[in-house]
């Protein structure tokens, strides 16, 4: 064995870095835009959050959660974010929940045009699952650093991660859910004369709504998961104050603010599953 | 029915596969289905069809699964692409039309009913009945004008506001038909309607479709494997084969009284004819007295000419009046009297031609006199024996297993359990 020197054929990570390289060279000014509207969307959620007395959103969310799911879990929701406020975590919460929105609102805005694409034909359904596998599977951390290197440390890596971590599923569950809409409702749509655009948002996108909406949650829950890992790039919000608890061995800091996450995770779970399954009525 | 053509269909194919142009020429050889698909991976959906669909006719396509009658009816709109020949929508070809022709064609002249409804689960019974109108473009007012009448026109008052999933399958049918008949098309394409429907609302909904046919007139192309439901609702039927081609096209009458083939026949000899065989076919044209004209001498003459007891009596428009006995008009003769009027026997069975035979057995076993053919309008057409009758039954009955004496019956089951045991004895000693 010793003879052997363990060596690589193809350097592809040589090859991988160059492009990053070549990219925050020659793309400047294109990430400097991104950066911006990003930041700027961001700033709009958070202070849209922060602005409301705690007591006042408090109670918004709760009604929220009544309305859309049930009166249980419209409990939960004031008794748990009263909690977070209690425990001091209130404007790190919120910073948390103004990065998922941001990263939730582009993921979809990208990922339900591509499922749309991919439910509609077989040949690009391939070539984007091959992706998706890619950017699920790849650990986390490989794409935070080029991210940090085009945006910088800050919130923008961590939205721009976040996002493309949290998109596979609702490119995947619109495409199947497309895919699965009954032969008949399309024919019947086709026989009265429809066209591709009447056909997808008359019958195709409604009735594929549930499963749409699944993809939904899923993508909120991991784009959750996401912004904890993303604090380490000093995305900021409990991810922060987690990383914090870690590196300082605060053991109270570290487990408080799990606790908000879990809160948070459990609040927006229940409100999108039941806006899925109202929709299936 | 008028004898203008709606759609015309010539040599259609539709061949399924990788190459379907490769199909062709083992075709013409006469190859079987099976073997042009080992050979090309093709498979020939629709093997040559042609037929021609009148105004305002209700024709059947029937054929078992794999007979191609789906994709036969999806090629009439187009929603599968025939791959050779022409079918003319009012002399248009619709293979031949762009997009926004063929968009027109399905929006204003056809309307497809599904066999699980293919109704939208989102939305509402009224929303579900509007969509045809919608897609074409209706402003919301008219549409809903239209969708509530097609909505009472198939009995679903007052469900406006249901769901899809709140109705049952027959319920939920009416509504396809309601979306269908909102557009007010000049064709109506059913594929298997009513066969995703347990027998009883199937049956109900065959016999709505008949009244609603007899009042709207639309011409109705109606795809089935079910050959009553075919000879119910047909004025023709095209039967199809398991290879794609066309067998027999015909009346429901023709097509049982003459199939045109092995395969028609097989599948024909189980039905009970005398539901389909109507009046009209075992009638025959017997002469008749007509008053006040003729009087007894005419009458006596003419039963003896044609050795009958009896002889129907119609007036001067031929409006049928009753019947005379022989034994009464020889004593009028003898008295010299004239009218027959007074003699006249009105105790006999009257039908119409288009009465089924089944309905006059009952009648046929008790009657005294042959049963009188009539139109609507009281005029005599004919008589039907009342041999014939019993007779064509009788024929049907032989098919079927024939009931057995009880006394024959204990006999021949004793004969057999002898058999049996004896047999079982040989077996026993065998061994």
């Amino acid at each position: 064995m010793d003879s052997v020197s363990l060596h690589k054929i193809f350097d592809i990570g040589g090859v991988f870095e160059a492009i990053i390289e070549w990219l925050t060279l020659n793309l400047d000014a294109f990430f400097d835009f991104i950066t911006q509207g990003i930041n700027g969307l961001l700033n709009g959620f958070y202070h849209a959050l922060v602005f409301p007395h705690p007591f006042i959103m408090m109670v918004l969310f709760a009604v929220l959660a009544w309305w859309i799911a049930k009166k249980g879990v419209g409990i939960f929701t004031l008794a748990g974010f009263f909690l977070i406020y209690a425990m001091n975590l209130w404007d790190a919460t919120m910073e948390t929940l103004a990065l998922v929105i941001t990263s939730v609102v582009i993921a979809l805005v990208i990922s339900i045009p591509i499922g749309i694409w991919a439910s509609k034909s077989d040949a690009a359904e391939q070539i984007i699952r091959a992706i998706l596998d890619f950017m699920q599977t790849l650990p986390a951390f490989v794409y935070l650093i080029p991210a940090v290197l085009f945006f910088q440390l800050g919130p923008v890596p961590g939205v721009v991660a976040t996002l493309i971590f949290s998109m596979p599923p609702s490119v995947r569950l619109t495409s199947l859910g497309i895919r699965q809409v009954p032969k008949e409702i399309k024919e019947a749509s086709r026989s009265f004369g429809a066209t591709n655009w009447q056909m997808l948002i008359k019958a195709e996108l409604p009735v594929a709504m549930p499963t749409i909406m699944a993809g939904v949650n899923q993508t909120i829950m991991l784009a959750l998961s996401m912004v904890v890992i993303a604090g380490m790039i000093g995305a900021g919000g409990l991810g922060n104050e987690v990383l914090k608890g870690i590196t300082q061995l605060k053991i109270d800091l570290g487990f408080e603010s799990g606790i908000a996450i879990v809160i948070l995770a459990i609040f927006l779970d229940r409100v999108t599953q039941a806006l899925g399954a109202n929709r299936k009525a | 029915m008028s004898e203008k053509s709606r759609i015309k269909v010539e040599n259609l194919y539709k061949i399924f596969g990788p190459n379907p142009q490769k199909a062709f020429p083992l075709i013409e050889k006469g190859l079987e289905r099976s073997d042009i698909l080992a050979k090309t991976g093709n498979v020939v959906a629709v093997r040559g069809v042609s037929f021609d669909i009148k105004e305002k006719e209700t024709f059947v396509i029937m054929g078992l699964s794999g007979s191609g009658k789906s994709t036969l009816i999806r090629c009439l709109n187009r929603l599968i692409k025939a791959t050779r020949g022409a079918i003319y929508i009012d002399g248009k070809d619709i293979l031949k039309m762009d997009k926004e022709e063929l968009r027109q064609v399905r929006r204003y002249t056809m309307s497809m009913v599904f066999q699980h409804f293919g109704l939208l689960p989102h939305r509402n019974i009224v929303d579900n009945v509007e969509y045809g109108l919608e897609l074409g473009g209706m402003n919301k007012k008219e549409r809903l004008e239209k969708a509530l009448s097609a909505i009472e026109l198939v009995g679903l008052k007052g469900y406006e506001n249901s769901f899809p999933h709140e109705l049952s399958g027959g319920m939920q049918q009416r509504v396809g038909l309601a979306r269908a008949l909102a557009n007010d098309p000049e064709v109506l394409l059913m594929d298997e309607a009513f066969s995703a429907l347990d027998p009883l609302i199937r049956a109900q909904m065959q016999d709505e479709l008949l009244e609603l046919q007899a009042k709207m007139h639309k011409t109705i192309v109606f795809i089935t494997h079910d050959l009553d439901e075919a000879l119910k609702l047909g004025d023709r039927i095209l039967i199809l084969g398991p290879d794609g081609t066309a067998r027999q096209l015909g009346t429901p009458e023709e097509i049982l009284s003459n199939p045109a083939d092995d395969y028609v026949a097989r599948f024909v000899e189980k039905v009970d004819k005398t539901k389909v065989i109507t009046v009209a076919s075992l009638m025959r044209k017997a002469p008749v007295i007509t008053i006040p004209r003729e009087g007894p001498g005419a009458a006596s003459r003419a039963m003896e000419n044609n050795k009958t007891s009896s002889i129907y009596v119609v007036d001067s428009d031929r409006h049928l009046k009753g019947l005379v006995r022989i034994d009464d008009t020889v004593k009028l003769y003898r008295k010299k009297e004239r009218d027959l009027e007074p003699v006249l026997v009105k105790d006999f069975y009257s039908a119409y031609e288009d009465t089924p035979i089944a309905d006059l057995l009952g009648v046929a076993l008790t009657a005294k006199y042959p049963i009188a053919v009539i139109d609507k309008d009281f005029r005599y057409k004919g008589l039907v024996d009342r041999a014939t009758i019993i007779n064509e039954v009788q024929e049907d009955a032989e098919n079927l297993e024939s009931p057995m004496h009880f006394t024959q019956m204990e006999e021949s089951i004793s004969s057999k359990t002898r058999e049996t045991a004896s047999h079982e004895e040989a077996e026993a000693s065998g061994e």
